[in-house]
């Protein structure tokens, strides 16, 4: 689930960089047209087939585990990976301020489950 | 940064987290759906809470996509995550559910964490070793959007 997770952010992330400033897109062509654009790209396709199988891997984890262990530890560790992830495929620079971050944010995640 | 800018990642973490709200208040109208009878899916779309909380995601989706078009995903998901903070104080004075004090310092942890990550900047340029893939004709705006944050 956590892989599926974070395959589909690292997907969408790079399909949404190439497709370029939403916002800067929306004022020179149009919404319509932005839409039609995002929706065309191949690797929006394939990050949201990835996060589809990462639904249904939740939903498998979920009749197996208790979803006040199985929903925090995958959020959380959705959040290091993805960090990790952004690194190696997605060359984002993650200096140390975002590394606390990212630290704080998942060790929070698993203490709202208590 | 602009003042527009921030208001999407607003927009990703409350549409979020009070889409999931709704559906979770639908989905208590509904009750349990087996495997087996997939077909009862269908009768929690007539729910106004399931319905109000799919066009909330439906935004949530649209916010997310806009953010991740101009800043980093290593910035976009921790400065979101403040959508967790908002679900428990909605479960906290609208649900009235118990927020134990684990909860409190998970949401002091997130703050931070989201406060930590918002003082730097949304998208940081390509470091100089690596080699983006080769540039198409029909998309000159990655250049631009690259390097201006």
């Amino acid at each position: 689930m956590v892989t599926a997770s974070v395959t589909g952010d690292v997907l969408l992330s790079k399909a949404m960089k190439q497709v370029g400033d939403v916002g800067d897109l929306w004022e020179n062509q149009g919404i319509f047209r932005v839409i039609a654009k995002v929706l065309r790209h191949p690797l929006f396709s394939l990050g949201i087939a990835a996060m589809a199988i990462a639904f249904f891997a939740l939903l498998f984890g979920l009749s197996w585990g208790d979803v006040s262990l199985i929903a925090p530890a995958s959020a959380s560790l959705t959040f290091v990976g993805n960090m990790i992830a952004a690194k190696l495929f997605l060359h984002e620079r993650v200096d140390r301020r975002r590394c606390i971050a990212v630290a704080f944010v998942a060790c929070g995640v698993v203490l709202l489950a208590f | 940064m602009t003042f527009r800018k921030y208001l999407v990642l607003v927009g990703v973490a409350v549409f979020g987290s009070i889409g999931d709200s709704l559906l979770s208040r639908g989905m208590k109208d509904i009750g349990t759906i087996s495997v087996s009878h997939l077909q009862s899916l269908i009768v929690a779309l007539a729910n106004w809470w399931i319905l109000g909380g799919i066009v909330l995601l439906i935004g949530f989706f649209a916010a997310y996509m806009t953010a991740l078009s101009w800043a980093d995903l290593t910035y976009v998901l921790p400065a979101t995550s403040i959508g967790y903070v908002i679900i428990a104080l909605i479960a906290k004075f609208v649900l009235h559910e118990q927020v134990t004090a684990a909860r409190w310092i998970g949401i002091l942890l997130i703050t931070s964490g989201v406060g930590f990550v918002a003082g730097g900047p949304a998208l940081t340029p390509l470091p100089e070793h690596s080699s983006p893939e080769p540039q198409r004709e029909d998309e000159p705006e990655l250049a631009s959007t690259r390097g201006n944050s």
